[in-house]
This record gives C-alpha cells, sequence and structure tokens, in this order.
C-alpha cells in the first residue's frame, strides 16, 4: 500500500526475569588485589542482605540479543519521519555523540579543582555565550536539567526579581494553548494560575489582554510560536504592556526550532526564557531523557540565576558561589554536561547560516505539508504556520474516526503519529511538526499517507478505527493497564 | 549544510507549491523590526573533524584518566562495553517517550523491566526514573511525603549530600515548607537519632536520611524509621551510591525511596546527566511524581505495555499535577537495565563487595573521622595539613584525591571525604597512603 | 433516563434524599462524557461536604474530573465497591456506583438543584 514499508520477521523475546537461569553472569571483575572484607563484620549483621532476590542471571550474549530484540520494536527518527507536534523529533548528529563521549570530557569529576577541568568550564562558557547570542538575552544559566525544569528555574527568578522589589505578587497568566507544564510548574512556584482565552486567530487578545494585567500579576508564561503553530505578532506590544504594569515576560522557548537565526525573543521585550536542548539543539530524546533546560535572562534578573556561576578569573574559568541573592541550586552539580557538550557541538557545526537554514527547513516543511493536507483534512485556524500546523479531525468524526484513529493507522504507514489531541482549544487535534530533517521525499510519503487515511476514513472507517494492523503489538488496553495497575514483574504462582 | 537533506532544486519545487517566490516570504507574518538583519555572531558552520578536535583539544585541558579517590554522588565504576553499545542504537537513542505503545513496545519493555530490578534492590512495591537526578528525586519525594500527610514541614539530616539539601530548600521556599536539619553525631558521622524526637512533630511530613550517607557511613534507618513514624511522619530513604543497594539490607519500614542511578550507568560526566529514581510503596503510588509502565493487553490478548496512571501527570492534570517534570530519564533507565542485567544477582554483590574491601584497605591506614560502619567512601582526617594541599601534593604525583569538606562543613575543615571503587588499583592507593603519610614526617 | 426522584447539579451529580441523608453520585451523561472509569477518589468518612465544593475526583485513562457535592454536610458513608471496581461507575451510575452518604445540614439547599427534567434539557443542550 506504500513505498515505505514492508513486513518481515520480528524476534519474540521474554523478560529478563524469565530468560535468567541461577549461576549465569554477563560481566568478570578484576581479581581482588586487597584482602577481602566480610561484609557483615565491617557493616554489621542487621545491615547486610542475604540477596537480591529475584534479580536475573545471564551471560553476556543473552543480554546484548535481549536488549537488541527489544530495540526492533521501537519507531525513531533513525527510522523516519517523526512528525511529533511541540516535540521537535529532528535528526540527532552522531558526531555530538562522539563528542559526549571524548574521554577528557565523559570521565571528569564534578568536584575537581577548577584548574583540573578548564576544558569543561571554556565549553560551557562558549554555550552560555552562543545562547545568549541565539536568543538576544543578557545571561544564560545551563543548570537545568530539562524544559520544565527551566520554567521553574525561571519563574523562580521572576518571583526572587519582584520579591526583591517589593512584592512577589500572586498569579501568573498562562494562554489556554500552553503545554502543561506551564501551569503545574506555576503551582510549584507558588503561585496562582489564570488561564487566558486565545481570541479566534489563535493568539492573544491584545483588546482584552491589558485589564487582565492587574497589579497581582507577576508575569505572564507565554509560548511564541505558540502550540498552534502561530507567531504571537503582538510579542512586543505585549512585552510592553507588562512591563507598564510591573509584570514580566516569560517565554516558554519549546518552539525556538522556529525563530533560531531569524528572530530574537530578547529583542521582543522578553525577560527570561528556557531552551530545550534537545528540541531546537538536537540532542537526542532518548525515549523521555535526559534533556537539558538552560534559562536565558536578560540583566536585572542576572544576579537570581542559580548558584554556582562560571567567572573569570585571571584567565581562567572558576565557579563563583558567592551570590547573595540568588535562588540557590535546582540541581545537585552543574547541569547536564554531556548534553552540553552535544549542544555546543550542533551549534559550532552549524555556525550561524546553518542555524537559521534549519529554522528556513522546518517551516518550508511545515507550510509544504499543510498546504498538502488543508483539501482533506479541516484546519481550524488559517493564520501562518511556523514549524508546525494543527488540523482537526471534524470531517473524519461524521465517519466515526477520530484523530488517535487517524494517528494509530499512520503507523501502519511506516510513520510515527503526530501529536494527538493537544493543544487542548483545537477538538480532535492533529499537530504535525516534520522539522528540517526530512527530504522531500519522506515528507511525499508522509503527504500520501495522510490522504490514502483520508480516503479510508471515508470509505472503510473501521479499518482506521482499529489500526494498526501490522505492528506486532496491536491496540493495547489501557483501561485494564490503569484500573487494576502491573508495575512490575512478579514470578508466577 | 549537513544536517539538511534538501537540495536548493527541492526547496524552489517546495516554494512553487506554495506559491511563494522566496523563502523570506515564510516568514512575513513576523514583524520587520523583529526580524534579523544581520548573521547572528556566531562564526561559520565547522566540518566534523574541525569540531570533534576543537572538542578534544578541551577534553585534553582537562585532568582526566588518572587514578581518582572522589565520590561525593559521583562514582567511578566501569562501564561495561555491551551499555554503550546497545544504549546506542537509534531504535532507543532516537525515539521519543512511549506514548504509542504499539511502536515503542522495546522501551516499554525495558522501563518495565528496570521498575522491576529497582523494586527488587530497594524493597519497595513501585519505581520510576523520571527525575533529573538524586537531588531533584529527594525533593519530589518531600514534596510527595507532604502530599500524602497532609503535613508541611520537612525533617532532613545534616548527613545527606550538601547539594542536595540546597536543591530541597530552592524547591521548598516558595511552598511554605519549613526545613529542619537534624545534626549528626560528631563521634559516628551518623545522624543522631536521640535528637530526632524533638524535632519531629505534628507539622513533619517526612524524616529524609541518606545511608550510606554524605560521610559514606551507614545510617540506623530502622530507627530513624521507628522515630519518624512515631511521629507520624514518613521515612525518605536516599542514596548516592547505587551499588551500595546490591549489599545493604533494604530498610522494611521505609516510605520512600529516592535517589541516583548514575553508579550503574553512566561516566560522571562532570555532574550530569544523570538519572533519579523514585520508589515506594504501592498505596502511595498516585502521588508518585514522573512516568509509569504497566502491564496490560493487546487486541490480540499478547501480553503488552503503556505508559500508565497519566492522570498523575501536568500534561493532563496541570496546575493540579503531583509534578511539573515531563521528563522521563529513559536512556539512562535504559543503561541501567543493562548495566544490573549484566552484573546479574551474584556478579553486582561481588561488585559491592570489592567496593567494599578497596575502601576499607585505604581507610584502614589512614585515620578516618567518623567511627560508624561504612561502604565504599570515608572521611579521613588530614593531620593538621590542608586537605587542599594534601590534594595538591597527590596531583604532584597524578593522583586526584579527595574532596575538602571545609567548604560544605566549617568544622570539618581538616577533613576530606575519600572514595575507592572496584577501580582503584592497589598501588594507586598505596601512593596515596603514603603521600597522606608523609605529612606526619618531620 | 434520569429518575424523577433525584435532584441535578449543573456539573452532572445527582443526590437522593432518604430522610435527613443524601445519597450522592455521578450521572449516566457523566460517565460517558469521560469513557472508561479506572479510578475514584471518594471522600474520607466525617468530611464536611460543603454544596458546590469538590469532594472527590473521577478518572478516566486521560482525563480527570472534579466531584462537586450536591448538598452539604457529613460524609457518613462511602461505596468502598468504587475502589476495587471502578468500572461500576460505567455500568450502574445510578445504582450500585452511588459515591457517598451525606448527613444534610442544610436541606434547604435542594432546591438550588435542577429537577429530572430540567437536568434532562441541559444534557440535550450540552450534547
Amino acid at each position: 500500500m506504500t513505498r515505505k514499508i514492508r513486513s518481515h520477521i520480528v524476534q519474540e523475546e521474554p523478560l529478563l526475569f524469565e530468560l535468567s537461569s541461577p549461576g549465569k553472569r554477563g560481566c568478570q571483575l578484576p581479581a581482588l588485589d586487597v584482602a577481602a572484607v566480610d561484609p557483615r563484620e565491617a557493616l554489621g549483621e542487621d545491615n547486610v542482605r542475604v540477596e537480591i532476590e529475584g534479580f536475573p542471571e545471564l551471560s553476556e550474549v543473552e543480554v546484548v540479543r535481549h536488549f537488541t530484540r527489544l530495540s526492533t520494536w521501537n519507531y525513531a527518527i533513525d527510522l523516519g519521519m517523526y512528525p511529533l507536534g511541540s516535540c521537535t523529533m529532528k535528526y540527532n548528529p552522531r558526531a555530538n555523540e562522539a563528542a559526549a563521549r571524548i574521554e577528557g570530557l565523559a570521565w571528569a569529576h564534578p568536584y575537581q579543582p577548577e584548574d583540573q577541568v578548564q576544558g569543561c568550564l571554556e565549553i560551557m562558557a562558549r554555550l552560555e555565550q552562543a545562547l545568549a547570542e541565539i536568543t538576544g538575552m543578557d545571561a544564560v544559566s545551563l543548570q537545568p536539567a530539562a524544559g520544565a525544569h527551566g520554567e521553574l528555574t525561571g519563574i523562580l527568578l521572576i518571583r526572587a526579581l519582584l520579591a526583591s522589589r517589593g512584592n512577589p505578587r500572586r498569579k501568573i497568566l498562562i494562554p489556554d494553548s500552553a503545554h502543561g507544564t506551564n501551569p503545574a510548574t506555576a503551582a510549584i512556584a507558588g503561585y496562582e494560575v489564570e488561564n487566558i482565552r486565545s481570541n479566534d486567530r489563535g493568539m492573544i487578545d491584545l483588546e482584552a489582554f491589558p485589564s487582565l494585567v492587574t497589579e497581582d500579576v507577576a508575569a505572564l508564561m507565554i509560548t511564541n510560536p505558540n502550540t498552534l503553530g502561530v507567531f504571537e505578532v503582538n510579542i512586543a506590544r505585549i512585552a510592553e504592556i507588562l512591563h507598564s504594569k510591573g509584570a514580566l515576560l516569560y517565554m516558554d522557548g519549546a518552539n525556538m526550532n522556529a525563530l533560531a537565526g531569524v528572530t530574537r525573543p530578547g529583542d521582543a521585550g522578553v525577560d527570561v526564557l528556557h531552551l530545550n536542548l534537545h528540541k531546537t539543539f538536537s540532542t537526542p530524546h532518548g525515549g523521555g531523557g535526559p534533556g537539558s533546560g538552560p534559562v536565558a535572562v536578560k540583566k536585572e534578573l542576572e544576579p537570581f540565576l542559580p548558584v554556582p556561576r562560571l567567572k573569570p578569573v585571571d584567565g581562567q574559568w572558576r565557579w563563583d558561589y558567592d551570590r547573595p541573592q540568588s535562588i540557590g541550586r535546582v540541581r545537585a552539580f552543574y547541569g547536564n554536561f554531556g548534553v552540553l557538550v552535544r549542544a555546543l557541538a550542533y551549534i559550532m557545526a552549524c555556525g550561524a547560516e546553518g542555524l537559521r537554514a534549519a529554522t528556513v527547513d522546518a517551516v518550508l516543511n511545515a507550510n509544504y505539508v499543510r498546504k498538502a493536507l488543508e483539501p482533506y483534512y479541516d484546519l481550524p485556524h488559517k493564520e501562518p504556520s511556523m514549524h508546525e500546523c494543527v488540523f482537526s479531525d471534524r470531517r473524519q468524526a461524521r465517519h466515526g474516526v477520530r484523530t488517535m484513529d487517524i494517528a494509530k493507522r499512520l503507523i501502519d504507514y511506516g510513520f510515527h503519529p503526530y501529536t494527538v489531541a493537544f493543544p487542548l482549544i483545537v477538538p480532535g487535534a492533529m499537530m504535525i511538526e516534520p522539522t528540517e530533517s526530512e527530504s522531500l521525499r519522506e515528507l511525499d510519503l508522509f503527504i500520501e499517507a495522510m490522504i490514502a487515511i483520508a480516503r479510508e476514513a471515508e470509505e472503510n472507517p473501521e479499518l482506521v478505527r482499529t489500526a494498526p494492523h501490522s505492528t506486532r503489538t496491536s491496540r493495547v488496553d489501557e483501561v485494564t493497564a490503569a484500573r487494576k495497575p502491573v508495575l512490575r514483574w512478579r514470578p508466577e504462582g | 549544510m549537513r544536517f539538511l537533506p534538501k537540495s536548493d532544486a527541492e526547496r524552489r519545487r517546495m516554494l512553487e507549491a506554495l506559491g511563494l517566490e522566496s523563502l523570506e516570504q515564510l516568514f512575513a507574518q513576523i514583524p520587520p523590526e523583529l526580524r534579523l538583519e544581520e548573521p547572528l555572531p556566531l562564526g561559520p558552520g565547522l566540518s566534523e573533524f574541525e569540531v570533534l578536535e576543537f572538542l578534544q583539544a578541551c577534553g585534553r585541558r582537562n585532568v582526566v584518566g588518572r587514578p581518582c579517590f572522589l565520590g561525593a554522588g559521583a562514582y567511578f565504576h566501569y562501564r561495561p562495553a555491551v551499555i554503550e553499545a546497545l544504549a546506542s542504537r537509534g531504535e532507543f537513542l532516537t525515539a521519543y517517550t512511549p506514548y504509542q505503545a504499539e511502536i515503542s513496545q522495546g522501551l516499554l519493555t525495558a522501563i518495565f523491566e528496570f521498575q522491576t530490578l529497582i523494586c527488587q534492590l530497594t524493597g519497595m512495591d513501585v519505581a520510576n526514573a523520571s527525575m533529573y537526578d538524586g537531588s531533584t528525586a529527594m525533593a519530589e519525594a518531600a514534596f510527595m511525603a507532604r502530599r500524602i500527610t497532609g503535613r508541611e514541614h520537612v525533617v532532613v539530616a545534616a548527613s545527606v549530600h550538601p547539594e542536595y539539601r540546597e536543591v530541597l530548600r530552592t524547591y521548598a521556599r516558595n511552598q511554605a515548607i519549613r526545613i529542619r536539619e537534624a545534626p549528626y553525631d560528631p563521634e559516628t558521622g551518623r545522624v543522631d537519632t536521640g535528637r530526632l524526637a524533638a524535632l519531629l512533630d505534628a507539622d513533619t511530613a517526612a524524616l529524609v536520611v541518606q545511608s550510606p550517607n554524605f560521610f559514606g557511613v551507614i545510617e540506623p534507618l530502622p530507627l530513624a524509621a521507628e522515630a519518624a513514624h512515631s511521629a507520624g511522619a514518613l521515612l525518605i530513604h536516599v542514596f548516592t551510591e547505587a551499588v551500595a543497594l546490591a549489599l545493604l539490607k533494604p530498610c522494611e519500614q521505609a516510605d520512600i525511596v529516592a535517589g541516583e542511578l548514575q553508579s550503574f550507568a553512566l561516566p560522571p560526566s562532570y555532574g550530569g546527566p544523570y538519572a533519579g529514581v523514585i520508589a515506594t510503596r504501592e498505596r502511595f503510588v498516585r502521588q508518585l511524581p514522573g512516568r509509569l509502565v504497566g502491564q496490560t493487553t493487546d487486541t490480540r490478548g499478547q501480553r503488552a505495555f503503556c505508559l500508565t496512571l497519566a492522570t498523575r501527570e501536568q500534561h493532563i492534570r496541570r496546575e493540579k499535577a503531583t509534578s511539573n517534570i515531563c521528563t522521563n530519564q529513559a536512556l539512562v533507565a535504559l543503561m541501567a537495565t543493562i548495566f544490573m542485567a549484566l552484573y546479574g544477582k551474584q556478579g553486582l554483590r561481588e561488585l559491592a563487595e570489592q567496593n567494599l574491601a578497596k575502601a576499607h584497605y585505604v581507610a584502614g591506614r589512614l585515620e578516618r573521622r567518623f567511627s560508624g560502619p561504612f561502604f565504599n567512601e570515608f572521611v579521613a582526617r588530614c593531620g593538621g595539613r590542608p586537605p587542599e594541599q594534601i590534594n595538591r601534593d597527590l596531583a604532584a604525583r597524578g593522583i586526584i584525591g579527595g574532596l575538602p569538606l571545609g567548604r560544605f562543613y566549617p568544622e570539618l575543615a581538616d577533613a576530606m571525604l575519600l572514595c575507592a571503587t572496584e577501580t582503584s588499583r592497589r598501588e594507586d592507593m598505596d601512593r596515596l597512603i603514603e603521600v597522606f603519610g608523609a605529612g606526619e614526617q618531620p | 433516563m434520569y429518575p424523577a426522584e433525584f435532584k441535578y447539579t449543573r456539573e452532572h451529580e445527582w443526590v437522593k434524599v432518604e430522610g435527613d441523608v443524601g445519597v450522592i453520585g455521578i450521572t449516566f451523561h457523566a460517565q460517558r462524557a469521560l469513557g472508561d472509569i479506572v479510578f475514584v477518589e471518594l471522600p474520607k468518612l466525617g468530611t464536611q461536604a460543603v454544596q458546590g465544593k469538590t469532594i472527590g475526583t473521577v478518572e478516566s485513562v486521560k482525563a480527570v474530573s472534579d466531584i462537586y457535592s450536591p448538598v452539604s454536610g457529613e460524609v457518613i458513608e462511602i461505596n468502598e465497591a468504587l475502589n476495587e471496581a471502578p468500572e461500576l461507575l460505567n455500568r450502574d451510575p445510578h445504582g450500585a456506583a452511588w459515591l457517598a452518604k451525606i448527613r444534610l445540614s442544610a436541606p434547604e439547599e435542594l432546591e438550588k438543584l435542577l429537577d429530572a427534567e430540567q437536568y434532562q434539557a441541559l444534557v440535550a443542550e450540552e450534547s
């Protein structure tokens, strides 16, 4: 049915515990070159366990086959287009992996004296500077470990700045199109959340906005481009309104891949933003993590950044812990250094022109897909798209086919689904973000698949509703999984 | 640009399809005054050779690859080659969070195995690896205890990793959580259990104790649990050195276990990425933050796995979520699963016993500051010499020394924390001991 | 469909008055909108419920919905069967899947609620 897939044999594989048999091991230790110590004597009888009950026992080759077989049950960017809107599944250059594994970097210990780790500090300093340039901000902290962690850091910074001016205020405004992490973050930072409605163009309503910015409002958390893939054209005006009332503008930089090299949030009046290095800067998602979520700020927020900060002293980099206004640490040590190395490698490989070219291609791809699919799927918001476009399942729903069904059917055509049912402001949302990493051939195959599914939805809706049909595992029973959770393996009987 | 798979001719074809004449028109909606006119000052794009050459030079500027006796939350353990080979597979490395179960069974299965292995190690019923690192896992565990008990305050042992305590303070600052520290016994290096009762009260959600603690000392967890429970609070057991779990009896009375998995999977990597784990009792599962994988069946009745109990999470519950966490530290959890599978029941035990033996070899030849039982780390007295001076003497002999403690504990300014693992060779330990001893000669 | 002896809220809860006690639950429409219910968080015994305020939640796989108490008073009994079998809420929302019994502290509040006919009209309007 398509030029993209053909079925082949899949290996079955039990769980580690089911494979295990006593007496095996997959790893040999060097001979002990000191006297053995009896754990019961050293630690006390009561402190020592007899064994790790149930722990598996396997040989090396069995372990290798086990995980190799498991890997073949996964879809991945390396296999094809992964158009998950908002998630920015772009190609992860392998040179970045090689970079993070350079022995002199990977085996540096976080508590080595600074004079022994100047190479690490140089990398971090360069990355801070590059990110400040790309975003148009004044200072960057690389400490936050992921996007939501960066958000928390950013909101704590805003709180600290406002508190230093006498009143941290009570509320954070969040548009109804926002990622779920935004309201969750504001709540953890001790703020009330006030959801504000998008206008019919999917943007912040400039008419209504000024009256929402009361003396209680600490900040607006905005995503730009927003989750509809639409650039907030009034962002500079929004910043002015907030600033005139003593409030700040926080930007969720999850969609920075639509802006890098083209426009800078800092120039539009943004006070704080976080970046997801695992989105815009191509570090691998790894099935959900590790990521990295640096925070970039304007000068007035710099004194509050997490401790410690890099500081040049006599031609060397040092950690500065003497930061009396800092919000404190948000994690142990200094950040996800291995991810930072990958991001710097990517920025160096791209250079200024490459970063811009990637942005341009990402926007070109999204618009190309949008244009090709508009005759077949409902496009509720007609504003120009940046890096992603959001359709709805309205037309297919008439045949009982919903966004989740279309997503599952895409799997049969050899693609990962788009983002399903988000943003919440679009009922039956189908959020497509191709990224710059897709060739014209892959885009055309995707478009072909989507058009074929639109036809199937009319002619044979049941085929779509019960998809996928070609995978090793068919649709799973999520209801039973949630009603009677089985969260670990146990021996039978 | 080598990462962009299109020719200019293809771009022109696409523009034609869009009815556009130039790529610039794609950005027409951005107000002109916000559009960059000059290229960013980042320089030209470099070849792979040039990028790696630069980063390798950075690596060479670091002092790495020598014997190192640092621990304190980041440990040198050997990483079997299999881990890198398997975890580098694109099917794992370049996948997203496994929302689409039908094409994510590989990762979902591995995470289910991971959850089981951590339960077996900790004696808990449920576990996940959704936290960024041990420090944030500890802070999230404290929040979790607050939700469970409906109480506001936390007592944390002063023998918990100082940076973990700092993170807890940052997280707690705007939550009206009061944090009190329970002092350590200056003799044993353990939390002073005699003083716990006075610190724990009807407002206390949890007592947080690390074992082995920051000084490497094994804490009396059952006593701590008794103190916490008699005040109606939970006991949170924190660990930074996962290898110790292979040897130490899990504390049956603990309510939440929160810790760091770096030891099982990752090089120290100058502090990250690592992975935080939280394990707990079944009855608390709905208060657990982060992703969980559950077993179920597919429509053909075959065993299958999927993300479950998602209603706890931010993408559904928004401002009422258990946490704002979105991460699932899946790749690290996968590496840890491979590590645990390779070593297995006997291998992991032997690994732990080697760590114990090496650290006791060194400690037996130096003066220990604390008398409590220890695993692979201990605090050594520096005999009147500044610890920084000893480290410089060690560096001159090609050894990376320990962590001077004065920065975190002014009263321990004359001491340093040393760690020995299975990677510490006897001849290097002997050189370390010699340098320590050298100061005592006239 | 909607029993005439019940009173209803605009948030899709019902109450059946038995003497000075109100038995409460969620409506057929509410459970259908949620889909397969996987978890119910019931109020604790002794909780003082307040009309219109949250006393618990119901969850499907991908949604959480607050339960707003239709009446005020002390929670004197809860339906423990729902802990083991939340699917009862899909099967028998107006009967076996009652949520809690509340000793009415302000019976006059009942007048603010909808009767079956009004509720039916609300459901028709919403769907």
